[in-house]
């Protein structure tokens, strides 16, 4: 319609959820002539959906709901003079030279190749399905994503059942039971494998003991059972080795699974293009600037790790646009000899995977146990921190200075993440 | 924690941070719940959630409205204040029957005063469709 899609622009970005916007806008504030993509039919991703408070306390210094922290995005990527293309499919990404990308666009209105300087790559994630977690059993009407769950609840305003099984109790499991037991609809529980709960401490008390619903668990749905639509669900205890518990199996009678079994980096474009892909996170290797290894390709949001937390994938998005702006004004980010970040004991991931040395940097890490009175250590950069509580639910957020990554490039290149008791 | 009083611990749900607060409470000569000391919030509204969840606990509530001729079909809406735990389900039942037309836009008071509890706000915008649903453009 208006947007004008045609040309060469200093930076193309896809995606339109949190990272995209965020990275959008600030490309754009930096002087940048940017166009952004979205497959969908309006700006947010996920978080027109997910309708619940809790969103922008870091980033905005003020607590919104999903859709409202998505409205504040937008409004500054239209201030900011970005140019939007809406239900656009970016199928591929080619590589013409260090300082040209072409971006293959299939829109109603536009399809071709846009040719950028610079690329960010924010296209999310998607949701692992119920195969990918071993619920074997009928091909019947009545299992979900979770997401699929919410957009019928919260977009369409469509309950999908009246009782209800939750599989996976992270943060986005228990948003959705809480949805169900406050429309009207029985949660008959939460069934989560691992030995601990899956998300924040503060979604168990609000969304599952303020609706009294059952958490089991150390507990897996093996199979689902019904004609035509779910009537039945079987699930079996397992041990401490994740392995199912002979003779422990239950039904559990319901008329919807909800799979909420987390969520996979959309990666494949990258991959395609020849970016390296790191197998802890899911997503591609990054330097300091969210560079993946192919120069002038950026990724940010959870395309490139996924978070649990909106405010890391919007501020994940600005230093995505800030990579591309030096990118294109020193033509190119400098080679120099980088320090490698990687997990060890107590870490399942760390972004970024590679540090310059030459500025200070925010690093990502998740931890792969619950640990009280956790002894973080940046081996190699000689930078411990204390902290009271780390769970696999939360991301931990540490700022590493140049001086401490340049203290490895004298000893062995790397710095590894451990976390310890005590 | 030491001193008079019966200890409640609780799980901060104000941030994700999720602080392991201690409230000490004691009973005031009109069986009133009375706070005399909060421990282990890290930030002024902690310790002020924790003093109002042992006295009078309270949320703010979310659901959607449908809109009538919307796109979206539907709006999501939360309270403008939190409103006490115990009456969700009455507050909800209140609520079912709300329908309101295209278009909405984000702020705009759908329903006031419900059960003298709070205002409903929508949190997202609805536009007109400017033809029935369903029908094909």
């Amino acid at each position: 319609m208006g947007t004008r899609v045609e040309g060469r622009r200093d930076v193309v970005v896809v995606g339109g959820g949190p990272a995209g916007m965020a990275a959008a806008a600030r490309a754009a504030e930096l002087g940048l002539d940017v166009l952004m993509v979205d497959e969908g039919e309006r700006l947010g991703g996920i978080l027109p959906q997910c309708i619940h408070p809790g969103f922008g306390v870091h980033y905005l210094r003020e607590e919104l709901t999903g859709p409202e922290f998505a409205q504040r995005l937008a409004s500054r990527v239209e201030d900011a003079g970005v140019d939007v293309l809406l239900e656009a499919h970016v199928p591929e990404v080619r590589w013409i030279s260090h300082a040209e990308k072409g971006v293959r666009v299939l829109s109603p209105g536009f399809s071709g190749e846009v040719r950028a300087g610079a690329v960010i790559y924010a296209a999310g994630a998607r949701e692992r399905h119920r195969f990918e977690i071993g619920i074997l059993g009928d091909r019947v009407a009545g299992v979900y994503t979770a997401g699929e769950a919410q957009t019928m609840m919260d977009v369409y305003g469509i309950l999908p059942g009246r009782r209800v099984l939750v599989v996976g109790s992270g943060d986005v499991g228990m948003i959705v039971a809480r949805r169900f037991a406050l429309e009207g609809a029985e949660v008959v529980g939460v069934v989560e494998i691992m030995p601990y709960p899956g998300g924040l401490t503060r979604n168990v008390v609000q969304c599952l003991e303020d609706f009294d619903i059952p958490l089991l668990l150390s507990h897996r749905v093996v199979s689902v059972r019904g004609r035509g639509r779910v009537e039945k669900a079987v699930l079996m205890r397992v041990d401490e080795g994740l392995r199912d518990i002979p003779g422990t199996e239950t039904e559990v009678e319901c008329d919807t699974v909800v799979v909420s079994a987390g969520l996979v980096p959309r990666v494949e474009v990258l991959r395609e293009l020849g970016a390296l892909i790191d197998p802890a996170t899911g997503g591609p290797v990054v330097n300091d600037r969210l560079e993946t290894t192919v120069p002038g390709v950026f990724a940010a949001g959870n395309a490139l790790v996924i978070n649990d937390l909106v405010d890391h994938a919007a501020e994940q998005g600005e230093q995505a646009a800030e990579g591309a702006a030096e990118f294109l004004r020193r033509g190119g980010i400098p080679a120099t000899d980088w320090v490698r970040l990687r997990p060890g004991e107590g870490v399942k991931l760390t972004v970024p995977q590679l540090l310059s040395g030459e500025r200070d940097v925010w690093i990502y890490l998740r931890v792969n146990r619950p640990v009280r009175n956790a002894r973080l250590s940046l081996r190699g950069a000689g930078r411990e921190v204390r902290l009271p509580v780390v769970r696999p639910a939360e991301m931990v957020r540490v700022k590493l200075m140049a001086g401490e990554v340049r203290r490895a490039k004298v000893g062995g290149r790397e710095v590894v993440a451990e976390v310890y008791r005590g | 924690m030491t001193g008079r009083g019966k200890v409640r611990r609780l799980t901060c749900i104000v941030c994700p941070l999720g602080c392991e607060i201690e409230v000490r409470l004691d009973r005031g000569p009109g069986g009133d719940v009375r706070v005399l000391e909060v421990r282990g919030a890290t930030c002024p509204r902690g310790r002020e959630w924790a003093a109002q969840e042992v006295t009078d606990p309270r949320r703010v509530v979310i659901t959607v409205v449908p809109v009538r001729g919307g796109d979206p079909p539907t709006v999501s809406v939360k309270t403008d204040r939190p409103i006490p735990k115990s009456r969700i389900p009455e507050f909800m039942r209140a609520l079912a029957g709300l329908e309101v037309e295209a278009p909405v836009r984000v702020g705009q008071v759908l329903a006031k005063d419900v059960l003298d509890l709070a205002n409903v706000v929508a949190t997202r915008e609805s536009r007109s469709m400017g033809r029935s649903f369903g029908e094909r453009p």
